[in-house]
Order: C-alpha cells, then structure tokens, then sequence
C-alpha cells in the first residue's frame, strides 16, 4: 500500500512537472502571430518573455535583430495585443515566475535564449553542441525539440542531432 | 455535380494565379511611367543583374538577394541567419510567388532595405519580377 502511493506520488508529480514545463503552447493561437512570426524563424512561444519585452520588440521591427521584419500598422498592432495577452505574465504558472523571476522591473530581454530561466533549462547542453550544422544557434528550438512548432517542449521529444 | 464544382473551382484558381504575376507587373509599368516619363519596358536581364549583384553590407557581409534565395531561383533558399527553408522564388518552380500583391510589397520593403539599405525603385522591382518569371 505505502509502496503504490509512493509510486502513485510521483506519477502525479511527473504529470504536474510535465504539465508545468513541457506545454509551452498559448492558450489561444492567432492566425496572424503564426504566420508572421514564422516566415523567417519558429514563432516563439508568447509565454517566454514578459509583456514588456514584446512591446519593445514590436515597437522596433523595422531593425529586428539586424533585418527588417516591418508589418504594415494593423497587423502590427493585432500582433502585438495578441503577444501581450498571452506573456509570461498572462499565461502565469510556476514558468512565468521563473522567467520573470530573475528580471529587474524594466528589463526587456529580446532573446529568449538570454533569460535566466532559458540558461538554467540547458545548462547540461555543451557550447559545440549548439553549433553543429543542424542546430546553428539557440534560436532553433525545432532542431531538437521534435514538437516545438505544436509548443510540445516534453522531455521525451527531444533528439539533439548528431 | 460536386466533381464539377470542382473541377470549375480548380480551374478558377489556376487561372487566377497565373494572371496574377502579369497583373502585377502592369500596375508596376504605370507606377514606373509616373515616376520616370521615359520609362520603356522592363529587361529581364536587368533583374537578373541585380538578383545576383553581390554587395558590402554596412555590417560587413557579403550580400545578395542569392544569399538567402541561392543562385538558382528554382532552387529552395535558406534563411542566411536563421537557416529556416524558403520555398523557391520563381513561379515555374513555386506557382505562390507573385500572386499576392501585399506579401509582394511587404517583401521587396524587407529584403531591398536588408541587402541594398534603401527601397528599390519601381524600375528594379519590375525588373525582378520580369526575370523571375523568364525563367522556365
């Protein structure tokens, strides 16, 4: 009896940690984020930076990490509203307040892979790694987690290519 | 019935999507008029000049619309940054190309700022897309 409720413990500890780490899928989609945003590059799961950061990047896409990635001002704005409703904030949770947590109230981050939460999260994954062909940079979520784009971030679909 | 529809609406959108490019490159010719009385014609070798015109980029790459798009615009391209695929950019290859006049726009502003660092003239968007669809 003890044995099966140990067990039965930590299958329900395993769903909650699944549940709090591996499902970075908004909540809502928009046609318009998915599109947009996945042109150049995967669109980034809204919850991984704050409100701010998102304005800050919205509000300079002229010059986006070097490259012009403007929109014309609806689409723009839709976007934008969409973001900010479902940031790290919004979407809440034991995620939101790691990656918020280590942020001073004015910082904006505008890499994902910057914040304190992401580092901690592959800290066992080796500087060469994310260098080989198949991965580039960190910037490459579906190169290693096989259900990025559906926001499936578990433990089990992770394959680092070769 | 419904195989006609079909059928009807199949032939519809093929129609619709092989105009479109043609379409384009009229309102370009008035726009090109308007800014230039001298204006002749479009050259496909002028768009194929400028699609492989190699350029230092103030941050100090090498640069073309060939980077991303590759030398060969039937080809799949890759993103020069982010290494995400792009579908081929002539329209023999990839009947999408062209089609939409918004995503033309929205991506000549991008990628001439991106390579050139200015917006192109109407002359050279006009060019572009004449090469672009010489190709066969």
């Amino acid at each position: 009896m003890k044995r099966s409720l140990i067990v039965f413990t930590l299958l329900l500890s395993g769903a909650a940690w699944a549940d709090g780490n591996a499902n970075l899928a908004p909540a809502v989609s928009n046609l318009k984020w998915k599109t947009e945003c996945s042109d150049c590059h995967m669109a980034y799961p809204p919850a991984l930076l704050p409100e701010r950061s998102w304005r800050k990047m919205m509000a300079g896409l002229g010059s986006h990490f070097g490259q012009d990635a403007s929109l014309d001002t609806a689409t723009a704005k839709e976007i934008t509203d969409y973001l900010a409703n479902n940031s790290a904030e919004r979407a809440g949770g034991k995620r939101a307040k790691k990656v918020l947590g280590a942020l001073g109230p004015n910082e904006a981050p505008q890499r994902i892979s910057e914040t304190a939460w992401f580092v901690r999260e592959h800290d066992e994954v080796a500087p060469q790694v994310w260098k080989r062909a198949k991965i580039g940079s960190p910037a490459n979520c579906n190169a290693c987690h096989q259900g990025a784009e559906q926001g499936n971030y578990a433990e089990n679909q992770i394959r680092i290519p070769r | 019935m419904t195989r006609f529809a079909f059928l009807f609406a199949g032939l519809f959108v093929c129609s619709a999507a092989q105009a479109a490019p043609q379409d384009l490159l009229q309102s370009y010719a008035v726009q090109a008029k308007q800014e230039n009385p001298q204006f002749q014609a479009f050259s496909a070798a002028r768009g194929e000049q400028l699609y492989h015109a190699k350029r230092t980029h103030s941050s100090g790459k090498m640069l073309s619309c060939a980077s991303c798009h590759t030398d060969n615009p039937k080809s799949a391209g890759r993103h020069e940054k982010t290494g995400k695929a792009i579908q081929p950019l002539a329209p023999i290859a990839n009947r999408d190309r062209f089609a939409d006049t918004a995503k033309v726009e929205k991506w000549f502003k991008r990628n001439c700022q991106d390579v050139l660092e200015r917006a192109c003239s109407v002359q050279e968007k006009g060019d572009f897309v004449t090469y672009l669809l010489s190709l066969k």
